[in-house]
């Protein structure tokens, strides 16, 4: 935990979410979040299943709409702007629940798609830094193999490293370890935990409490749509304030 | 208490028993393994014995050698006995060109045969993706220069109308950062029309007429048999794919107008008998164009047959759009891939191949149904050409050959398509399961 807090977090602003209201069409499924991210945080979103967790992150990047409110990335508003949209989107990585790597190609050629399609990267320079983030995630050896010939955390590692090929400042990952088996949470543990340490700004949907502790600046705790309680992660779990998270808390900790 | 054993020789394998495996166990496996299945395998013996015993005759006494039907007959008759039946092939002897040309010039036959060589080669670089890619240029000259071939005329009509495209092609290029991709195609499609509806003809006419090139012009009604049927087949199925693609996104798309008419569309194609839009193509077609365009019959044919597959693919390809999970296009907007981008690189390759054996059965099905411009007065194979060859009186009332003849070259056709929808599939197959 000493070594979370070493971790540097600058006063820059990344994200910024101010009184945003988001409704699957009767239902309004987040209510008035009032959100800043730093440049160099590291925030752990948790909270019972259906309270929006997802829902919030996605509208980061626009994979969702919000109805009312404002969210500014890295300065650029998120508006139905397309431009704006495409921006935002080539800045901020995401890694999914269910990895979505694309099957029909390989490793490399999911790493190196966006990079070439969208940055407008050459090939030869995309597929160099395709392997370099590869070996960082622990493996280069799969590069030529499909997706659908890897181990669920291997996947997820692929999934990881796909989304760094873009360099985002901003990382979102929406419960990256809750599809895998026990001994693969681990190996992509380990590597969302190098990932901040190198500085990244990063947003993680997880119930993993033992990554939270060891990483996290700040963690989140959403119920019905709705920001609860956030706090450092020794205050947190330590002493939580509201009934709810308590609740949760001994929920999700008591066994 | 359990005794120790320990084994000191180890057992070599042997054979199983003759009623465990080899041909009896198999065909009392498999044939014979109840009642029911006895009873039905010997109802199936009976039944292919019948046929082969009345068939078998007409087939082996099948005459190459005649001039007529009733010169055949009393050739089988000679050498086989009075009331013995045989085939006579005979007829294709000397009619086969019709069932392959129709009316087509003779002297020119050189002409179909080229384009249908040419056919595979244009074909070759889409088909196999080891053939190099530069071979697509081919491709894309391709149909001008079947065109060309076929019809004959001047040489600058085909190149005239290429140069549409080519418009079309330079404004996506150049327009597309002002516009977007959709607008630069847009305004390329306007440009090109524009292109064909003014300056194609009187450009085609003053080149033609300063530079006189070209082959001796075919009309469209010396097109018959299987030239007829390779044409229209063959042009509608390359048009078919990107309609039924487009309309296939346009029916998932959020913009109201582009979803309604897509669905409007496919609907009312898939609503109305073929023959219908055939009748259609052939008369009704002419009211709405412009009273002094001239559409070819075949053209028009072509058309109606391209719209109608392209209704049935869309709903095929949908199909396979709607099998992709969410989470593509959620990972492909995630990554900052705009809609085309995605779909061309990310979805469609996942969708069509899923849609692979959907696809293929809608082309071999087109393929048939080009035997139905029979009902436009065209000469398809099975029924235009096969009316023709009874009406010789030498030729006055053969009857299964000529059908067997022209099913089994379709059969031939629409079996190697199938095959290569299989080896299509075995060679995407990425995923593993
Ligand atoms: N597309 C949708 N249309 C309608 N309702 C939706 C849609 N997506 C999510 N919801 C509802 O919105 C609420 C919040 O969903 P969300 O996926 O954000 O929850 P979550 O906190 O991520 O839960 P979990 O831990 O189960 O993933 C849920 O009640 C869900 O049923
Ligand atoms: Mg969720």
């Amino acid at each position: 935990m000493a070594e979370a807090q070493k971790m540097a977090v600058s006063d820059e602003v990344a994200i910024q979410i101010t009184g945003m209201n988001k409704w699957y069409g009767q239902f309004h499924v987040l209510r008035d979040i009032d959100m800043t991210v730093n440049r160099g945080e590291r925030i752990v979103i948790c909270g019972p299943s259906g309270s929006g967790k997802s829902t919030l992150i996605r509208c980061i990047n626009r994979l969702e709409e919000h109805q009312s409110g404002h969210i500014v990335v890295d300065g650029t508003e998120l508006t139905s702007d397309l431009k704006n949209i495409d921006k935002v989107r080539s800045e901020v990585g995401m890694v999914f629940q269910h990895f979505n790597l694309f099957p029909h190609l390989t490793i490399l050629e999911n790493c190196t798609l966006a990079p070439i399609w969208v940055r407008k990267i050459p090939k030869k320079e995309a597929e160099e830094t395709a392997m370099h983030f590869l070996r960082k995630v622990k493996i280069p050896e799969q590069a030529n193999k499909y997706p659908g010939q890897l181990s669920g955390g291997q996947q997820q590692r692929v999934a990881i490293a796909r989304s760094l090929c873009m360099r985002p400042r901003i990382m979102l990952f929406d419960e990256p370890t809750s599809a895998l088996d026990p001994e693969m949470i681990k190996e992509v543990l380990d590597t969302m935990i190098e990932l901040a340490q190198e500085g990244m700004t990063m947003l993680c949907v997880t119930h993993e409490m033992g990554f939270a502790q060891a990483v996290a600046n700040r963690v989140i705790f959403m119920d019905k749509g709705q920001i609860v309680e956030q706090n450092e992660p020794k205050e947190f779990f330590s002493n939580p304030q509201s009934d709810r998270t308590k609740l949760f808390l001994s929920q999700i900790l008591g066994h | 208490m359990a005794e120790s054993f320990v084994r000191k020789e180890m057992l070599e394998a042997q054979a199983p028993p003759a009623s465990q495996a080899g041909a009896i166990a198999w065909v009392r496996e498999n044939l014979f393994s109840g009642p029911l299945n006895t009873i039905l395998t010997l109802l199936g013996i009976v039944v292919i014995y019948w046929l082969i015993s009345t068939s078998l005759p007409w087939w082996l006494n099948g005459v190459w050698n005649a001039s007529s039907l009733s010169e055949c007959r009393s050739i089988v008759a000679a050498s086989a006995g009075e009331g013995a039946t045989g085939a006579c092939w005979a007829m294709l002897r000397e009619r086969w060109h019709q069932f392959i040309f129709g009316f087509y010039p003779p002297e020119s036959y050189w002409r179909p045969i080229l384009a249908f060589v040419l056919l595979f080669v244009a074909l070759a670089p889409v088909l196999f993706t080891s053939v190099p890619r530069k071979a697509l240029w081919f491709t894309a000259i391709y149909p001008a220069l079947c065109f060309w071939l076929l019809w004959g005329g001047p040489i600058w009509t085909p190149i005239v109308a290429m140069m549409g495209f080519v418009i079309l092609g330079l404004a996506v290029v150049y327009l597309s950062s002002y516009l977007g991709a959709p607008g630069s195609a847009a305004a390329g499609v306007v440009a090109a029309v524009l292109w064909w509806l003014f300056l194609q003809g009187p450009v085609a006419g003053f080149l033609a007429s300063n530079l006189p090139f070209g082959l001796a012009s075919v009309n469209s009604d010396r097109f018959g048999g299987f030239l007829l049927a390779i044409t229209i087949g063959v042009t509608a199925i390359g048009c078919s794919l990107p309609i039924g693609i487009i309309l296939a996104l346009g029916r998932q798309s959020n913009m109201v107008i582009v979803k309604a008419l897509s669905v409007a569309f496919i609907e009312f194609i898939r609503g109305v008998p073929l023959i219908t839009l055939l009748f259609t193509a052939s008369l009704l077609l002419q009211y709405f164009l412009p009273p002094n365009t001239n559409f070819d019959i075949i053209l028009r044919v072509i058309i109606l047959v391209t719209f109608f597959a392209a209704a049935y693919l869309a709903e095929v390809i949908r199909g396979g759009l709607a099998a992709l999970p969410r989470g593509q296009y959620e990972a492909a907007d995630a990554l900052g891939l705009d809609y085309w981008q995605a779909q061309r690189l990310i979805i469609l390759p996942q969708a069509l191949k899923i849609s692979i054996p959907g696809i293929v059965s809608s082309f071999i099905g087109l393929f048939k149904d080009t035997t139905l411009v029979a009902f436009v007065g065209l000469m398809d194979p099975l029924k235009g050409v096969t009316q023709i060859v009874r009406a010789d009186m030498n030729w006055k009332g053969i009857y299964w050959e000529p059908y067997i003849f022209v099913g089994a070259i379709f059969f031939i056709i629409c079996f190697g398509m199938s095959r290569y929808s299989m080896y299509l599939e075995r060679k995407l197959k990425t995923d593993h399961r």
